[in-house]
């Protein structure tokens, strides 16, 4: 829930990257925190595995300016993809405002996209949150892989698997180039700003 | 209780509070926090800078963890949590079923004293709630 200081006007919003493992959410954040650099004050905390993978979560403060003279303060975060760490990744939707699912358009990674997002599904019921109302990007990310001859999911089908019944806005991305990074961020801070706006009004 | 909006007095009155029973006694930086990592209000004594949001985040993420632990030995909950460091230390613990009150002090004020007045704290915080 976001949390807003009437004295400071200071908003605090939550949005969390979400997906199956090795699918780029931590890869978001860190191409967000190279590009946005003026508009983060501090460092990208992330707890992760000798072995590079997140092990809870990764957490990036992000400035926006000013929305009707309220500072916009946006706290992003990413959960640990991999399967044996749903404990973790229910601990970091706690709160949630808004969320990117970022789906690994590999055609090999179709089932664990479907697995992850049934997941998010039940975990945020759990918080008596549902995913049809909550604010929602869906990003299909990797698609530079195509260019180097790797199997890529049409975004069709990807449209089909995911989006077929929650009907959000989605992206093509690379996290890795920055392709549709940006697009994808600006997308949900709109959405939660508007769907928080509409929730106090 | 609604803490999605604190209302501007209800937060004067916290501050007031946490300047009076914790940053006078020598404490350096007081938070309280919600479990989602958000920052309710912020004191310190002037001198000490911490980046309370990143704070904020890992100490939320730290007391969930602890608590599902909890849950794993058999424990309702670990309502207090303290950390020693050489220089600087830390002492967590949890106001009700969603805020955290998290106290960063030095060497010159024991444990104990801390304590007394962190539980005196936030009965005074609870009382506040309770009445608006």
């Amino acid at each position: 829930m976001s949390f807003i200081n009437l004295r400071e006007k200071i908003v605090q919003i939550k949005i969390v990257y979400y997906g199956p493992g090795r699918g780029g959410k931590t890869t978001n954040l860190e191409y967000i925190n190279r590009k946005f650099n003026k508009q983060i004050q501090s460092e990208m905390v992330s707890l992760k595995t000798h072995g590079d993978r997140t092990l809870f979560f990764d957490f990036l403060p992000f400035d926006m300016g000013k929305i009707k003279g309220y500072e916009m303060k946006i706290q992003l975060y990413t959960v640990p993809g991999q399967v044996k760490y749903n404990a973790t990744r229910k601990l970091v939707l706690k709160g949630v405002d808004g969320l990117v699912f970022v789906a690994d358009a590999q055609e090999q990674m179709r089932e664990k996209n479907i697995r992850s997002l049934n997941q998010l599904y039940e975990n945020l019921k759990s918080y008596k949150q549902s995913i049809f109302k909550i604010p929602l990007v869906l990003q299909y990310n990797k698609v530079d892989l195509r260019n180097q001859g790797i199997p890529i999911l049409p975004t069709s089908v990807l449209e089909k698997d995911l989006n077929g019944k929650l009907k959000v806005p989605s992206f093509e991305a690379s996290a890795l180039t920055g392709y549709h990074v940006p697009e994808t961020l600006k997308k949900i801070i709109s959405s939660t700003v508007v769907a928080i706006q509409k929730k106090l009004l | 209780m609604n803490y999605g909006v604190v209302s501007q007095e209800q937060l004067e009155k916290i501050d007031e509070i946490l300047t009076e029973k914790l940053i006078k006694i020598g404490v350096d930086c007081v938070i309280i926090i919600d479990m989602a990592g958000n920052i309710i209000t912020a004191k310190d004594n002037g001198t000490s800078k911490y980046d309370v949001y990143s704070f904020a985040a890992l100490a939320a993420g730290n007391f969930a963890t602890v608590d599902a632990m909890a849950k794993l030995v058999g424990e309702e909950e670990f309502s207090l949590l303290f950390h020693k460091g050489t220089d600087c230390n830390i002492h967590f613990s949890k106001i009700d079923d969603e805020l955290l009150l998290i106290s960063m002090f030095g060497k010159d004020i024991s444990l104990g004293f801390l304590r007394l007045n962190v539980v005196e704290t936030i009965e005074h915080i609870k009382k506040l709630w309770a009445r608006d």
